[in-house]
């Protein structure tokens, strides 16, 4: 018996409203791109805009498809690019002509920011950036002098992130809701951090991991879950670690037709289309 | 040694990086950001060196690999090695760098076009603005050596090649290798210095592709050619380090030269 009620892909889309501060993770580490592909529709219908997209710390295809369809006021992120496919088209168009609100940062501030909003701190101090000029567009970032050295030693402090929603991809949970997250461990530091945490699993195992001697490290409480979807292929075309590698011809297709804007709104009806007639079957959607 | 005849120009910039991962007293420990195959390969490939010569071994974190990467804590846990002294190298590049060594990892035309709009816009500045200031031995690495590369004053600094005396900055520039050149990085002068010019380049040529100022201790004719790998290097680059590169980089993996005869990993 399982002592959760999961829920479903398109229930957990709908339960990210417009202009929430969502937070994602790089693509290895494990990407609901199956709910990332309902909020697409959602956006595309009218029914979501304006979030707050925070990517830990950096993103592609998944940011690349919420910015082209619309889904995005503010975009947080240390960058976005489809690595070895080139650039991310829709995020690069969207920068350039000034049509999302950027807050450019770099990994480990971001990171640190989560850290910080994990202990419920206001703020946390970190080395390094200080002369970089991503300084003059972060308000939200100070420098102060290190209140515990006898000498001048400028120090950064960022302001702590909270975000509303964390959203990832894991491999699997257990009946009581514990999810497995295994070296991945920044979306452990997401769900500490964000006031809800949905997770798509490819499947649900019997034994309790919060007890388990191995897994117990690598896993979430249930505590900080608020809905699990099973989604079998749920970080498809992405990577899934231990189970499934990259879908290189979908990446390598989207960043050809993402190029122009038809292109990407041609596609991503495409894969729509394709979603709805396989919503038993969601992998369907994006391998072909 | 023996200079070996096909050598390649990717296993000249592979070869030249490994050297540059070689002393076991210095390097103990090299980090390879995501999407560098050329210094993935080169880590790789003086891992495999200090192997065969016995000494002490290299420790290599590749981002984006399993096999060659040991983080167990997720995405933070580089950042928090290179802040605690546990990374002795790491590789960045730019889509502008300067000769100050200012990299730009985030667009040209920010400020003309009312930042965050951009002329031309890049992925950002990934982990840079940190580890730069770090990391004891950055080497910038950027194949393109071009004017439009090369630039006078990068538009946006992400992060800076020189600190004021007053920050904490372990770390910065060693040295800039391209396509036409080595350039080590004088620290106390704030410049590069060219060091060698690759096989079929020449120094002319690469103060024709530079938009900044540089320093050569010797007449543009005298600049040492680049060192070509002896036939074990080479060896060992096109058989065990070919395969182990496969796992990360399968695309560039393939596109390298493969030993003769060699069979399996």
């Amino acid at each position: 018996m399982r002592f959760f009620e999961t829920s479903s892909v398109q229930e957990i889309a709908r339960r990210i409203p417009s202009g929430a501060k969502l937070c994602v993770a790089k693509d290895e580490s494990g990407v609901s791109m199956v709910v990332t592909r309902e909020l697409a529709r959602r956006a595309r219908d009218g029914a979501l805009r304006d979030l707050h997209l925070i990517t830990v710390p950096v993103s592609g295809i998944q940011a690349d498809i919420l910015i082209g369809a619309g889904a995005v006021g503010t975009l947080e992120t240390s960058a976005v690019s489809l690595g070895e496919y080139g650039p991310a088209p829709c995020f690069t168009r969207a920068v350039k002509a000034g049509a999302i609100r950027l807050i450019d940062g770099t990994c480990p501030a971001i990171y640190a920011g989560l850290q910080a909003g994990e202990k419920g701190i206001p703020f946390i101090p970190l080395r390094g950036i200080v002369e970089s000029d991503l300084m003059r567009h972060r308000a939200d970032w100070k420098v102060i002098d290190n209140p515990f050295s006898a000498r001048r030693d400028p120090v950064v402090l960022i302001e702590a992130i909270k975000p509303d929603i964390a959203l990832f991809h894991a491999p699997f949970a257990d009946r009581f809701g514990n999810v497995f997250v295994g070296r991945q461990r920044e979306v452990a530091t997401i769900a500490h951090a964000a006031r809800e945490t949905f997770v798509t699993v490819e499947r649900i195992v019997d034994e309790d991991l919060a007890h388990h001697p191995q897994m117990a490290g690598s896993t979430i409480p249930a505590v900080y879950i608020s809905a699990i979807a099973v989604a079998p292929r749920g970080a498809a075309p992405l990577q899934l670690g231990g189970e499934y590698g990259i879908a290189e011809a979908v990446l390598a297709r989207y960043a050809k037709q993402a190029a122009s804007q038809a292109g990407f709104e041609e596609l991503l009806q495409e894969w729509l289309s394709t979603a709805s007639a396989a919503r038993s079957a969601p992998e369907a959607a994006l391998a072909a | 040694m023996s200079a070996s005849v096909g050598v390649t120009a990717p296993e000249i910039l592979i070869t030249t990086i490994a050297r540059l991962l070689a002393d076991p007293a210095v390097v103990r420990h090299v980090a390879v950001g995501a999407s560098s195959p050329i210094p993935g390969a080169a880590a790789l490939l003086a891992r495999a060196q200090r192997e065969a010569a016995g000494v002490a071994p290299l420790r290599l974190s590749i981002l984006g690999s399993l096999a060659h990467n040991s983080f167990t804590s997720g995405g933070v846990e580089i950042f928090d090695m290179a802040a605690t002294g546990r990374i002795d190298v790491f590789f960045l590049g730019g889509g502008e760098i300067d000769g100050a060594a200012n990299i730009n990892l985030v667009g040209v035309g920010t400020e003309q076009a009312g930042y965050p709009a951009h002329a031309v816009r890049w992925p950002g500045s990934f982990g840079s603005a940190y580890l730069y200031y770090l990391v004891p031995r950055v080497i910038l690495f950027r194949e393109e050596h071009t004017r439009r590369v090369m630039v006078p004053k990068v538009d946006f600094v992400s992060a800076p090649g020189k600190s004021a005396p007053d920050v904490h900055r372990p770390g910065g520039p060693y040295g800039m290798l391209t396509s036409r050149c080595w350039f080590a990085f004088d620290k106390a002068a704030g410049r590069f210095r060219l060091e060698s010019v690759h096989p079929g380049h020449t120094a002319e040529e690469v103060r024709e592709h530079t938009g900044f100022e540089f320093d050569c201790a010797v007449h543009d004719a005298d600049v040492p050619q680049t060192a070509s790998p002896d036939n074990a290097t080479l060896q060992l680059l096109r058989s065990r380090v070919r395969g182990e590169l496969m796992e990360t980089y399968p695309k560039f993996a393939g596109s390298l030269p493969e030993a003769d005869g060699y069979c399996g990993i």
